[in-house]
This record gives C-alpha cells, sequence and structure tokens, in this order.
C-alpha cells in the first residue's frame, strides 16, 4: 500500500451529517404488492377510475418484466413483497392550510437540514413543496404562482384539481411499461410534484422541492410532472436528504418534463441520500426515471445534477428532442466515496431537424467506490444537422476506487457532428503542494481542486443550490486525500 | 533566520544532496547557482516541505525551529514562500481565489482577521503594479495556460501578497524576456528589506546585475563547493563549472 492509499484509507470516512430519524405516527400499510394494495392506494387518494386502471396496467406490465442487470451495479436482491408501499404521517391527512398548521417536529427535522422554510420563503423567494415521506405537508409561495398563472402543487392536488391536464400528460414521456421501476412506480406511485407553466409565461421563482424519506422499510416512489406550454419558462430545484437506517431502502421515482414550442425547462437536482456507512451497510437504492420531452420547436430542456448520496444510484435523465431547433443538456456532478455505486449518465435522442445537445459529465470516486458514466447520443434518420457535444471527465482519488465510462453513439444521419471527449485524472501531489505551501491546508487545498474540477457543473446551478451543493460535496469528500 | 546544517537527502535509492551546509541571516539574499541536476531544485522543495524527498541525515532551523517538525502550510504560514520553478496548472481554481484562501489562512495563523473582498483587492491591486501583472490572469484559472513568463510573474505576484519572510525563488528568471526580468527584479528589490530573507537560485548572473545579492553559493553534486560575494558569479560565468570543481578538489 502507497502512503497516498494509506493516507485516504485513513481519511475518507465522514459521518453522515443528516443522520436522525423524526418521531412521527406513520399510517402505513402492511408490507406486500399486489392489486388490492394498489387499488387502497388509489382510494386512499380519492383518485378517478381513469387512474387506477393506469397504475393497475402499470402493475401487470411490472409482473411480466424483470428487473434489469445491465448497470454497473451489485446489490442483493430486493424482496418487493417485503416492502411497505404507503405511509403518511398522520397529522397530515388533512393537509395543513399554512406553516402553522404544519408539524412542528416536521418542521424541526428541516431546520436540522438548514432548511428553515420560512426563512426560506423570505430570502430566497424559492416556493417550497416539501415531500414528507408520500405526503405533501407543507407549500408556500402559492398566491405568487397563482397570480401568474402557475400551478405548482403535490401531485394529488393536481389528480383532484386539475385531472385533465394530468390525464393528457401523465406518462407521455416515461410509458407505464417504460422499464421495471418506471413500471413499478406508475403502479405504486403515493405523491410528488406537479408543476404547469402556461404560454408565454416566465414562472415568477425558482421552484423547489425537498424530498426526505423517514418510515423504515417504506419505499418512496415519487411522481414528477413538470410542463412547460409555448413559449414559457421554468428552474425547477430538487433536493433531497434522508435520515440514518441500517436497512437498504428503495426509491424509484420517475419525473416526466414537457417542453412545447420555445419553452425552457431547467431542472436541477442536488441529492444526498444516505449513502451507507463506511463498511457498505445500509444506505438508500436511487432508481430513477428522469426524462424530458423537447416536444415544441425551438424548445429547451436542460439537467444540471450534483449526485453525492445514496448506495447505488441508477438515473439517467435524458431528452427527446422532438422538436425542431431543439436542445438538451445534461450536466452532472457524480460523487462516490466508501462502497457507494454510481450508474449514471443520459441520453440524448435526436430526432428533430437542427436538434443539439451537450453533455458535460464529472465523476469523482474516492474510497472502494464505482462510478460509471453511461450516456447515448442517438441521432435519427429525419435529424438533419444534428450536434452532439460530450465532455465526460472522471477524478479519481486514491487507488481503490473505480471509474467507468460507458458512451453509445448511433448515428442515422450523415449530417451529424457528435464530438466526445473524455479524461481520466487524479489530484496530482504537484496541485496539492502547490496549494499547501501558499499556506492552505490539505483538505482545504483538496476541496478546492475538486470544486475547480466541477465548476462547468456547478456554474450551471442556480445561486443558492451552487453552494449547497458546493459544501455537499466537500462532506461526501471530507478526508479523501489522493 | 534559516540555519542548514549537514543535510543529506535522496529519493528512491538516490542520494541528492550529499552534506549541504547553509545560513541565511535576516534581511541577507543569497543566490544559489549550480548546473542542471546538482540539487538546487531539491533544496528548495524541502525546505518547502515537499513529502515525496527522504530526509536521510541533517538539521534544518528555521527561526531557532525544527523545520522539519512542520507540515508545508504551516511553514508557509510561519512565512516561507517557494517561487516554484515549474509552477502547476489548476484547472477550474481561480487565481485570486487560491490567493485569497492563503493570505487569510496566514493572516488566521498571525491571529489577525480575515480580509473581506473589498480589502483583498486592495492589496490585490496595490501588488499588481509592483510585477505589471496583467489583470485579465487574475480570474483565470491558477497557471492554466498561462505563458512562462505570466506563470513567473504570478509567483512573484503571490510573494507579494503574501509577504512572507524566507523567499525562495527557485529559477524565476528563466524563461523571462529581458523586459520582464527587469520588472520581476524590480519587484523582488521592491520586496527586499531587513526582515526579509531572500534565497535565489539562479542560472544567470545577469539576473545579479539586478538583484545584488550578499552571498553568491555554488552547488556542485548535493553540496555546496564554493561561497562568495557578487564577484564570483561573475568569475564563474567567465570560467565555469569545471573550474569551481577542481579548485574545490583541489582544495
Ligand atoms: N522525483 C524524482 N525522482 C527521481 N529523481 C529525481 C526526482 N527529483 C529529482 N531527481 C533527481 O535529483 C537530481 C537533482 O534534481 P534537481 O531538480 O534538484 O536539480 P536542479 O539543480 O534544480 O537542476 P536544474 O538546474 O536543471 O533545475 C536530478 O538528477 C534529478 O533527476
Ligand atoms: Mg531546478
Amino acid at each position: 500500500m502507497t502512503d497516498e492509499t494509506a493516507k485516504v484509507e485513513e481519511l475518507v470516512h465522514q459521518d453522515y451529517e443528516h443522520g436522525f430519524v423524526t418521531d412521527i405516527d406513520t399510517d402505513t400499510v402492511a408490507p406486500g404488492l399486489n392489486e388490492d394494495v394498489i387499488a387502497l392506494i388509489s382510494a386512499k387518494k380519492e383518485e378517478p377510475e381513469w387512474l387506477l386502471e393506469w397504475r393497475l396496467k402499470a402493475f401487470e406490465h411490472w409482473t411480466r418484466m424483470a428487473e434489469p442487470s445491465w448497470a454497473h451495479v451489485h446489490y442483493p436482491p430486493i424482496d418487493f413483497q417485503g416492502i411497505s408501499y404507503y405511509s403518511a404521517p398522520k397529522a397530515g391527512t388533512d393537509g395543513p392550510k399554512s406553516l402553522d398548521e404544519v408539524d412542528p417536529k416536521l418542521l424541526e427535522t428541516y431546520e436540522k437540514l438548514g432548511i428553515p422554510l420560512h426563512e426560506q420563503k423570505m430570502l430566497a423567494g424559492v416556493a417550497v413543496d416539501a415531500v414528507f415521506d408520500s405526503v405533501s405537508v407543507a407549500t408556500t409561495f402559492k398566491e405568487k404562482l397563482a397570480d401568474a398563472g402557475v400551478i405548482f402543487c403535490s401531485f394529488s392536488e393536481a389528480v383532484q384539481n386539475h385531472p385533465d391536464i394530468v390525464r393528457e400528460y401523465l406518462g407521455s414521456v416515461v410509458p407505464v411499461a417504460d422499464n421495471y421501476y418506471a413500471a413499478l412506480n406508475s403502479a405504486v406511485f403515493t405523491d410528488g410534484s406537479f408543476c404547469f407553466i402556461p404560454k408565454n409565461t416566465r414562472c415568477p421563482m425558482e421552484l423547489s422541492t425537498y424530498f426526505r424519506i423517514n418510515a423504515a422499510n417504506t419505499g418512496q416512489f415519487e411522481r414528477t410532472l413538470v410542463v412547460a406550454e409555448e413559449g414559457s419558462h421554468v428552474s425547477y430545484l430538487e433536493g433531497c436528504t434522508a435520515p440514518m437506517r441500517d436497512e437498504n431502502q428503495l426509491h424509484a421515482a420517475v419525473v416526466e418534463l414537457v417542453a412545447l414550442d420555445n419553452a425552457e425547462i431547467k431542472y436541477s437536482t442536488v441529492q444526498n441520500w444516505y449513502p451507507g456507512d463506511e463498511n457498505g451497510v445500509g444506505g438508500i437504492y436511487n432508481f430513477v426515471t428522469k426524462r424530458g420531452d423537447c416536444r415544441g420547436a425551438g424548445s429547451r430542456i436542460s439537467w444540471t445534477q450534483v449526485e453525492t448520496g445514496s448506495a447505488i444510484t441508477w438515473k439517467y435523465p435524458s431528452c427527446i428532442l422532438r422538436g425542431d431547433n431543439s436542445s438538451g443538456e445534461f450536466y452532472s456532478v457524480a460523487v462516490t466515496n466508501n462502497y457507494q455505486q454510481a450508474d449514471t449518465g443520459t441520453k440524448m435522442i435526436h430526432l428533430g431537424r437542427n436538434t443539439r445537445s451537450t453533455i458535460i459529465s464529472k465523476g469523482i470516486s474516492a474510497g472502494k467506490a464505482q462510478n460509471a458514466y453511461r450516456g447515448l447520443v442517438n441521432i435519427s434518420k429525419r435529424a438533419d444537422n444534428a450536434r452532439n457535444y460530450t465532455q465526460c471527465d472522471s477524478l479519481l482519488m486514491g487507488d481503490t476506487c473505480g471509474a467507468h465510462t460507458f458512451p453509445y453513439i448511433e448515428t442515422r444521419n450523415a449530417s451529424a457532428i457528435v464530438e466526445h471527449e473524455a479524461t481520466t485524472s487524479k489530484i496530482s501531489d504537484d496541485q496539492l503542494f502547490y496549494c499547501r505551501q501558499r499556506g492552505i491546508d490539505e483538505e482545504d487545498a483538496v476541496n478546492m481542486i475538486v470544486n475547480g474540477f466541477c465548476k462547468d457543473v456547478f456554474k450551471e446551478l442556480p445561486m443558492e443550490f451552487a453552494v449547497e451543493a458546493q459544501k455537499l460535496l466537500n462532506i461526501t469528500l471530507e478526508g479523501a486525500v489522493g | 533566520m534559516l540555519t542548514i546544517n549537514n543535510l543529506k537527502v535522496g529519493i528512491g535509492n538516490k542520494q541528492i544532496l550529499k552534506g549541504l551546509d547553509l545560513t541565511v541571516n535576516t534581511g541577507e539574499v543569497h543566490a544559489i547557482m549550480g548546473p542542471n541536476g546538482s540539487g538546487k531544485s531539491t533544496l528548495a522543495n524541502v525546505l518547502a516541505g515537499r513529502d515525496n524527498y527522504e530526509v536521510m541525515s541533517g538539521t534544518v532551523e528555521y527561526d531557532g525551529r525544527d523545520l522539519f517538525e512542520l507540515a508545508p502550510e504551516e511553514r508557509a504560514r510561519e512565512g516561507i514562500f517557494l517561487a516554484f520553478q515549474y509552477p502547476v496548472e489548476i484547472p477550474g481554481v481561480n487565481n485570486i481565489y487560491l490567493l485569497k484562501a492563503a493570505l487569510n489562512g496566514i493572516r488566521k495563523h498571525q491571529g489577525k482577521g480575515a480580509l473581506d473582498a473589498v480589502e483583498f483587492l486592495q492589496v490585490v491591486r496595490e501588488k499588481m503594479k509592483l510585477v505589471k501583472m496583467d489583470e485579465s490572469l487574475l480570474n483565470r484559472s491558477v497557471n492554466e495556460g498561462f505563458s512562462g513568463g505570466e506563470k513567473k510573474r504570478n509567483e512573484i505576484f503571490q510573494m507579494a501578497v503574501l509577504d512572507p519572510r524566507l523567499a525562495i525563488l527557485d529559477e524565476t528568471d528563466s524563461g523571462l524576456d529581458i523586459d520582464a526580468l527587469k520588472t520581476v527584479a524590480e519587484g523582488v528589490n521592491s520586496l527586499r528589506n531587513e526582515s526579509r530573507s531572500i534565497v535565489l537560485v539562479t542560472h544567470y548572473q545577469r539576473l545579479l546585475n539586478y538583484i545584488v545579492p550578499d552571498y553568491v553559493h555554488v552547488l556542485s553534486d548535493g553540496k555546496i563547493i564554493r561561497s562568495g560575494s557578487r564577484e564570483l558569479a561573475v568569475e564563474l560565468e567567465e570560467k565555469g563549472y569545471d573550474w569551481v570543481r577542481q579548485e574545490a578538489r583541489a582544495a
């Protein structure tokens, strides 16, 4: 073992900052999954008949599908019958009308996470739709959004109040049978966020949602739908963190984005689910399907993600560039430490003419972690003058971790220009020494260099998120000197 | 200020410094000259705390303390500055951001408060003039894409901002054009004072026309084989290193 490795061994452990459990009575359905459970979820949420049928159709597909095994991740088989598919905080069954009605304990939890809702309300001008387990319990800034005609609410509310929009767009980007986890989500999702921006409207504020898993042994299945009508613009922020817990928890969300003509959706994520301890025990399985449909001409969808958490991440925020002149972007920082595994990337499907896509992926591995970039750039026959630029950089800290790159390029149109650049590097001793010689201690030097490595992605994040992202990155890699 | 006693340093199985002695008093300027590979950068790096060298024996006292007990960042905060022969590029890290972190780290160690953005910028503006630093270099990534001369200038600019008590300049003159050499030398001269010591590593006696040293040493094969005044550099230029080597052997 080299000196460097020894240092990494010694320093790469960082206690999870958000490790605590809030004690709130939950109304939890017994573990197991069948049509009755789905009917029960649907009934509890007083859903219309069509939605129950939609769920059952998804379930039927799911029972005939096999769990995917192609990703570069390893984990023991998941017992889907051992999971409880519904859990709601008791206090939240009627839905609070204001923050005053929110369980004080929950507010306290958010304080610990550094997300004081009321302060955020004033300072950041951010509307917060907080998902606590499976039911939304707090939504702010509704009035201001309503003035602009923007609908931003929990998914359940949307089903009750805007069923036509939900029905038109739900499953139109990620069909029920799209993949194993998306089918499961479609069958059992309990809540999530819904956002609708009407024609020619600029959403007056950044929209933000914080997700949090709290009840033991409860898989969480969020469903998010963002629809931007012609000429509209929205920036949506999603962040999440989870309390410390020993058993693995499954998280299989689906996010669908629809951008009509000249609409723009910017979707930013900071993901900080519990990653497991330094021996690889516990942690969240994060199997997410995120997809945006640039349905209209000149539309634009941009994904920015900072993935620092989860034991296993399986996630490919993608863009279907259907409209002519539409563009898709994917900016990603994925950090893995200890025994974390990440298989993440994107798919850019060019269907329209003059479509553009940009992929910037930064993977950082430390400890015994495995970090894979998997990306597909597909240029269809019709997509004249399509362009893609992909840059895929890996940073290794120490020599017991791994970085893997799986770029797939499929081109059926000769006018396409597809560029791919990839690098793998280590933080060099020269760089570290240079910083230390200037009086900066090793830890700060590492943070500085790593943040520099991620700069092209961080600059895509809204300000308040960029700061949080840097902090998270530093916490995740604390001591991981390489 | 700095007392090096019989210092032996190696890397792998190779011994580089083979019993080096050197004393630098406060306020003095020492020039170290010597053939390629003789160990000049090794000496500079060991003094700054680079850990891939093995110190086999010998002592280094800095300000009455055992230098080897201090980590590189502690040495820096105690006032040791190394202008690197080959300054490394750090992509994505803003030049001025690194410098601010460095300065505030040093100030903290000195029990002073951190400078805010405005105060810091004031220091930066003032010191930039000293070395005629191009403003556009401030907000670029550390050394990334800098020309050879720009890198050297940036090192001296950092030195000016960090205000060290012992500055070691490793071939800061190499790669500078005549005008730049003059500017950098003027910068160094303006930083010269009775409380700051400077060790200049150079191959060219030309630099010493601008920065006139108190002492000149010849480092050859891991040892200082001759020390003298400014005149020694001139003589060296005329007669070459073989001449000193022969004289040293004869002695
Ligand atoms: N990391 C290393 N591994 C192996 N040998 C090294 C290493 N670093 C330095 N050396 C060797 O030590 C010797 C002294 O190197 P050093 O860089 O100190 O010389 P120098 O006097 O600064 O030369 P120059 O005038 O060319 O800058 C050289 O022979 C060099 O090859
Ligand atoms: Mg040298």
